[in-house]
């Protein structure tokens, strides 16, 4: 059992999650009309021995997308993070609004 | 032979006042509490105790643990059969019974030890060689009799009766093993503060203490022990249980057997399965003693020497007279000096020229005859031991015995650190492998680590429970390390296998390998360990190997001239010791294996003529008994009400989602293959969402019930995963957009009423709505209250009639759906099942499951329009890709059988008329209904592109059924295709 | 090479078994081969041997990091069967099914091949119409396949729970006779013994740390025994395929995945057929010596480890019991995991690749070890004459940019899903 130390609900066990695969990947923007930009998306993975970025969401619990470390050569975890505290670093700012 | 005439008249750890009854291959036997059924055997005189795998040699008891190869036996009779259990292990108690195995008709005299003779010719993986002919299925005639010769023990056939629990359980400190490194660890840990789960196989505690006299200054030590950590309110001591397997996240799975001595066992669990989680690990596992290799070192009265000792200090029972001591090392020396103490006379065989002369000077006191420079290379004797072969520096000599002490030295026992991947390091000073690297949060302790002085072992008990107490912030005043010694000398390993006589030497007595078996293997060159382990099996025992493992591996160096660490270690699997399957499964059996799921209506189903039907976990009515007399005639006949008159459904299983944001509009634009932005408050609207790689991923229907708050539907199938990607596309995606979603499946209970008759229906039960055409057009909503519960009304439908779908708050739901039929039995209002549902809306030529397999496109299901030339939403690019828009891409079409009183089947494979049926076909029939509208079978089906012309003909073959049905192509809305009913 | 027989076997007893030979040799690394075949196990092994015995490719080396068969060949649940529903499967698996008839006599090795027989359950009248359309399928590619009614079934497995309490009461099932299990770590033997017959080199302890180039094309491989050059080289290293594959520069659409097998103490005769629950993930069947072999789902989160976790554990024992109560009082013995190449569809990847002289065998999920010979073969096809083999035209790399997958299940594109 991977014991998952969920920043909302604390350490649990990875059966109450749900994986979500590889968080290293970059999505497309929606209206990204590039057929090679998503065939890469969906489909190629680095899939390495070693540290993997992954999705997990706390499915039994808090419901929200993690990104996990993960060393896939021995399970150990380096770090778990809420997936929207990183994403939203990534995207635009939001507009204020009106 | 008197009862127990092998038991001494004091001493020991068993209660003389509590005798024990068992039988023992129907034999009435006795023992005492605080016996083990080897113990009571062994008391009781009996030697002979199993049969050998393949050659079927008799065996004796050999160990006093969970590392026996020979002694298993079944326990119980019909449901409470369990075979292949070791003597050694098994707690003895009243009434038990016991039975030898792998042997017929009796275990003295076995047919089947015949084998013996023609030992020659199966010599390891000599089946790989044979039975190859002289026909291609040759090997199966040949399998049929080795098939049946193999296996041990007789599996049960009726169900177990017992019941198992599983718990799940924390601690701070978890530490394996309840010898005195453990004990140690343990009240060290609980002194610096932390929370401490003691683990012990054993139903006592001890380890090897337990094979110190009951006199003696090991056994105040541990009564001291084990009274100081049952006073202290943080350590949990978990005995009669076995640590089995360490997982990630320092996850330990237990099984804890129940007390068997306790009478009144009513309702307890046989065994708990438990997971215990623990923040830190001291492995204090012990070590096992090593045997010695020579020829018929397999016979029956052959022990290890620390379970010899075992025998005689814990249990009071002598088990030989005349004992030979084949040892390397000093330890085994205290079991030849306490049996001669006992009265046995004995003779120390010691292969080291130069003996410890301490040692030899107590030898003499004790009675102790002491050859040194000598070893055993052969034996003889068959159901017991008579006379040993001894090689000493005067040259071969012959001894009579009933006894044979052997010992090797130790192995520490590395199973569980293994589990974990770290592998196992070759320490030469001890000759034995410890385990590698642990991480931060692991620790080792006394003779699994090498310590094997019960000074050193308590020492760096004490150590390793400081630190993993540490290691979890807990550092309270440390204790006064306490101190018991005993004087052990290190032990000198056996470090090779010794030259044998002419007989099998045994190496793995289990499977039954030989030194000769790992020549032959590695002669064939499987001089890997694990080539070797899988050609000879060695080490495949229920025993895992746990007295062959090392012996195997000098042997397979010695021959590749190589060092041990370079042959190589095994890398062991869990469980530690067999885990009945049953433990593992717990209370998550019959009907609390994949629970069911019951919509607010279930009860009012069951008391009314509901045959069900279970969809995904959901209890659905397939049909009601009343409608028919079968499936067939039911859903016919609730079709047919459904068209004429009224029909209600329980649709309480849909997924249910509330989407809440000021972007919310957005958000299921993107979702959805079809747009949402411009749905006007108060309508519904039918959409389709795509998976990233451009497949359908699920349909349902959403609803705006104000301008940032929609009310999505997804299929019963499909509602955790549609959630779950919602989010992820808002938490991962999108976090831009200002939008909540949530569940809300549970809340409201759903029902649908379709036909023509639904209006007057809604009227009649909701007198105060206004339920008329223009107040609640097709796709409009009503939102109200119905007995002080959101009541939510939709103009949806499914069937191709005028419908309704009434969602109301979930406690309500039975309540509502009484009122419903009441105020629709005017009007004729039935309930119909899954199957009318699936049947109307195969007539409408709406898609579903079936057609929804993850392989279809929206274009695949004639849907394309839906998304238009929108873009940019879920799915839209890969969906473009050249496969999908290939000409004899499969398609949805509708298909209506051509001769009247034809059935069409879902799963006939399509092929054009005058096709020779071979391959794949065109195509496949996905849905089929009798359509009371046409008279006749009709289908939907994914027929190439290139093939399906409306009004052509296709043949569907079945090939299962040996039918061959002619069909028309025609448009899949073989009702109404104007739409008109839904008005009607 | 001394041919195995019942005589052979008598020969040898008569002088102490001590005139066996190697099954094969212990070579050492030339300079280098016509082909490199990378990946010492089963897939691997049987290229090695149909580059010699079918296209006369002798001038090969099988390189592999440990020990031969000591990968998935060695981990997997032995089961065989043909029972796959979408067009380039059914005929690939199929054409394997063939050759795992002739496969112990054409090696001169016992794979003790056994036709049991493999059955999966079905739990309602729609399951069993899925079951028949695969049926219907198969037949209609001349495979046998039948479909059973819950008596039938009774009589064939009555230890099956047909009481009245089973949680997923039984309704029929899917039957092939022809399916059955092999005994894995022979099939690797075997062919390493018939490979190295035809005077393949296997090197065992032999790591492939490197790809040697010359412009776009690979030209031979750096290894832990140092540089061997080849004309071609050919990758079958399922479970490690990404690792492999980034040395070479490919990008690939796999993940690994732990998949854990079980078994059981040895018993008497219980299972005759191998037997899959359709109500959930468990199969099982009972290998010649007595065990109880099982497994069930993926544990569902990429790993290298080999090793699996408790709750897939425990989900496999509850699974187990609900099939089977009678085995409740059987006891686990042991338990591994196998490291899967786990693709978006679930089928495999065997093709020429765009790097010039580098060829790909992988993918396999969790049905490599019934492909063996069929891959081996077409791979070998494939590597000698640099163009796919017909039988696996439907299981190149473009297939995922082209959307022709092969999506059995239909639960595609997250490979742990599969």
């Amino acid at each position: 059992m991977l014991r998952i130390e969920c920043p909302c609900c604390g350490p649990r066990d990875h059966d109450e999650f749900r994986y979500g695969g590889d968080a290293s990947v970059t999505r497309p923007a929606h209206d990204d009309p590039d057929p090679e930009a998503w065939y890469r998306y969906v489909y190629v993975r680095t899939n390495p021995a070693g540290l993997h970025r992954e999705f997990w969401q706390h499915v039994i619990g808090c419901r929200q997308w993690l990104v996990v470390e993960r060393d896939t050569r021995n399970h150990a975890i380096a770090s778990v993070d809420l997936a929207r505290k990183l994403s939203a670093r990534k995207s635009p700012a939001r507009k204020p609004p009106a | 032979m008197s009862s127990n005439h092998k038991r001494l008249s004091m001493g020991g750890r068993i209660d003389r006042e509590q005798p024990v009854d068992f039988t023992f291959d129907g034999r009435k036997l006795a023992g005492y509490r605080g016996d083990t059924l080897a113990s009571a055997l062994l008391a009781n005189g009996v030697t002979l105790v199993g049969r050998s795998f393949k050659y079927h040699r008799p065996r004796g008891i050999f160990s006093a643990g969970p590392e026996e190869p020979n002694a298993l036996v079944t326990l119980g009779i019909a449901g409470r059969r369990e075979p292949n259990l070791p003597a050694t292990t098994l707690e003895l108690a009243d009434g038990m019974v016991a039975e030898s195995q792998n042997r017929w008709p009796s275990l003295a005299f076995d047919v089947q030890s015949a084998n013996g003779l023609l030992a020659p010719f199966l010599s390891a993986g000599f089946y790989y060689k044979t039975f190859m002919g002289p026909t291609r299925r040759a090997w199966m005639f040949y399998e049929h009799f080795i098939r049946k010769a193999a296996g041990l023990g007789r599996a049960g056939t009726d169900p177990d009766p017992d019941r198992y629990e599983v718990r799940h359980a924390f601690a701070d400190v978890a530490i394996i093993g309840g010898g005195p490194a453990g004990l140690s660890a343990a009240r060290a840990a609980a002194a610096a503060g932390a929370r401490v789960a003691l683990i012990e196989q054993d139903f006592l505690l001890g380890g090897q203490l337990l094979a110190e006299p009951s006199d003696s200054a090991a056994a105040a030590w541990l009564r001291q022990t084990e009274a100081e950590l049952e006073s202290s309110e943080t350590v949990a001591l978990m005995k009669r249980t076995t640590a089995f397997g360490i997982y990630d996240g320092n996850v330990i799975g237990l099984v804890e057997q129940r007390d068997p001595t306790n009478r009144q066992p009513v309702g307890e669990a046989r065994q708990t399965f438990t997971m215990l989680r623990a923040r830190s690990i001291v492995f204090a596992t012990g070590a096992i003693e090593r045997p010695m290799v020579f020829s018929n070192n397999d016979r029956p009265g052959v022990m290890l020497a620390s379970a010899a000792r075992t025998y005689l200090n814990r249990f009071a029972v002598l088990p030989g007279k005349k004992i030979i001591v084949a040892t390397s090392n000093d330890g085994a020396w205290r079991t030849a000096f306490d049996l001669a103490a006992a009265g046995a006379e004995v003779t120390v065989a010691d292969l080291r020229a130069s003996l410890p002369a301490a040692l030899v000077a107590e030898a003499a006191q004790f009675g102790v005859v002491v050859r040194a420079a000598t070893h055993i290379v052969d034996l003889r004797g068959g159901h017991a031991v008579r006379r040993a072969t001894l090689n000493g520096p005067d040259g071969q000599s012959e001894a009579a015995c009933d006894l044979v002490c052997v010992s090797g030295g130790w192995s520490p026992t590395v199973h569980l650190t293994s589990h974990l991947g770290i592998k196992p390091a070759y320490r030469d000073d001890i000759g034995g492998f410890v385990p590698g690297a642990f991480a931060a949060d692991r620790f080792g302790a006394g003779s699994m680590m090498g310590a094997y002085s019960t000074a050193g072992a308590i020492e760096d008990g004490h150590r390793a429970g400081t630190q993993a107490a540490s290691f979890c912030g807990k550092s309270g005043p440390a204790p006064t390390p306490s101190k018991l010694d005993l004087g052990e000398t290190a032990a000198a390993q056996l470090r090779e296998v010794l030259p044998a006589g002419r007989g099998k030497a045994f190496v793995d007595f289990q499977m039954d390998v030989t030194t000769g078996d790992i020549e032959l293997a590695h002669r064939e060159g499987y001089e890997s360990v694990e080539h070797l382990k899988r050609y000879t099996t060695l080490g495949m025992g229920t025993d895992q190997g746990k007295t062959s493992n090392f012996p195997a591996l000098a042997a397979m160096a010695t021959l590749r001239n190589a060092t041990i660490p370079e042959t190589g270690a095994t890398t062991f699997r869990p469980p530690y010791t067999p885990v009945a399957i049953g433990t593992l499964a717990g209370r998550a059996i019959g009907h609390h294996f994949k629970p069911i799921r019951r919509t607010p209506m279930h009860d009012w189903h069951m008391t009314n003529g509901a045959e069900m039907l279970e969809v995904g976990l959901w209890m659905r009515p397939y049909f009601y008994k009343q409608s028919g007399r079968d499936v067939n005639e039911a859903y016919v006949a609730e079709m047919r009400n459904a068209r004429q008159a009224a029909s209600l459904m329980d649709i309480s299983t849909l997924g249910k989602i509330d989407v809440q944001g000021p972007d919310a509009a957005i958000f299921l634009d993107r979702v959805y293959a079809n747009g949402f932005a411009k749905l006007p408050v108060g309508r519904a609207r039918y959409g389709v969402m795509l998976r990233d790689d451009g497949i359908v991923f699920d349909d349902g229907t959403t609803t705006r019930l104000a301008e940032n708050r929609f009310f999505m539907t997804t299929s019963t199938a499909k509602a955790a995963d549609v959630l779950s990607r919602l989010e992820f596309l808002l938490d991962t995606a999108w976090p831009d957009l200002r939008v909540a979603v949530t569940s809300v499946s549970d809340e409201w209970a759903a029902m649908s009423v379709a036909g023509p008759k639904s209006r007057a229906i809604l009227s009649a039960a909701f007198p105060a709505l206004d339920v008329s055409d223009a107040a609640l057009a097709h796709m409009g909503l009503l939102e109200s209250e119905w007995r002080g519960r959101a009541l939510r009304i939709l103009r949806l439908s499914y069937s191709g009639e005028r419908a309704y779908e009434i969602y109301v708050g979930a406690t309500a739901g039975e309540q509502l759906w009484s009122r419903l039929l009441e105020a629709g039995r005017p009007f004729d209002l039935k309930p119909y099942g899954v199957e009318a549902l699936g049947a109307l809306r195969v007539e409408k030529g709406h898609v579903a499951g079936p057609e929804i397999d993850g392989r279809t496109t929206l274009d695949d299901l004639g849907l394309g329009r839906m998304a238009g030339k929108r873009t940019g939403f879920v799915g839209d690019v890969l969906r473009r890709r050249p496969a999908f828009q290939a000409p004899d891409r499969q398609r949805l079409v509708g298909l209506e059988c051509i001769e009247e009183g034809k059935r069409l089947r879902g799963g006939a494979i399509l092929f054009l008329p005058g096709e020779k049926p071979y391959g794949h076909g065109r195509g496949r029939v996905t849905s089929v209904t009798f359509s009371p509208e046409r008279g006749r079978y009709v289908g939907l089906a994914l027929l190439a592109g290139d093939v399906a012309s409306e009004g052509s003909e296709i043949v569907a073959v079945y090939p299962m059924k040996t039918e061959t049905v002619r069909a028309r192509i025609v448009s899949p809305v073989f009702l109404d295709p104007q739409g008109e009913r839904l008005h009607g | 090479m001394a041919r195995y027989s019942a005589f052979s076997i008598f020969r040898n007893a008569l002088s102490g078994q001590k005139n066996w030979q190697r099954a094969w040799r212990a070579a050492e690394p030339k300079p280098s081969y016509d082909v490199i075949v990378i990946g010492g196990g089963g897939h691997g092994l049987a290229t090695a041997f149909y580059l010699a015995e079918n296209h006369g490719i002798r001038n090969v080396v099988v390189l592999e990091k440990g020990y031969i068969g000591g990968g998935n060949v060695g981990r997997n649940t032995t089961v065989i069967r043909s029972n796959y529903l979408l067009d380039g499967n059914t005929q690939f698996y199929e054409f394997s099914m063939k050759l795992w008839e002739n496969m112990s006599r054409a090696l001169n090795f016992n794979v003790m091949f056994s036709q049991r027989g493999q059955l999966v359950t079905a739990h309602s009248a729609d399951q069993l119409d899925s079951f028949s359309h695969r049926a219907n399928i198969m037949r209609l590619n001349g495979i046998d396949a039948d479909i059973l009614d819950r008596d039938e079934v009774r009589r064939l497995v009555p230890y099956l729970d047909f009481s009245d309490t089973a949680r997923f009461p039984i309704h029929g099932a899917i039957f092939q006779g022809r399916a059955g299990t092999a005994r894995h770590d022979a099939v690797a033997w075997g062919y390493a013994r018939a490979a190295d017959g035809h005077g393949v080199d296997i090197i065992q302890n032999c790591e492939v740390t490197g790809f040697l180039r010359d412009g776009d094309s690979i030209v031979g491989v750096e290894t832990t025994k140092g540089r061997i050059g080849a004309g071609k080289v050919g990758l079958a290293v399922a479970g490690h395929t990404s690792v492999l594959g980034a040395k070479a520069g490919l990008e690939l659409p796999i993940e690994s995945h732990v998949l854990q097998a079980f078994v059981t103490e040895p018993l008497k005769p219980l299972v005759d057929q191998v037997v899959a629950y359709g109500a959930d993930h468990f199969y099982v069947s009972q290998s010649d010596k007595g065990g109880l072999v099982f497994g069930g789902n993926l544990d569902g989160y990429n790993s290298y480890a080999q090793r699996g976790n408790l709750g897939v554990v425990r989900e496999v024992a509850e699974a187990a019991i609900a099939l089977m109560p009678c085995i409740s009082r059987v006891r686990l013995l042991r338990h591994w995991g196998g490291v899967m190449d786990m693709t978006p569809d679930a089928s495999p990847i065997i093709c020429p690749t765009p790097i010039g002289g580098l060829y790909l065998n992988g993918g396999w999920c969790y049905g490599g070890f019934k492909a063996t010979p069929a891959s081996g073969w077409c791979f070998a096809h494939t590597i000698a004459t640099g163009k796919p083999h017909p039988l696996i035209a439907a299981y190149g790399l473009d297939r995922f940019r082209t959307g022709h997958t092969l999506d059995e299940a239909g639960a595609g594109p997250s490979a742990w899903l599969q």
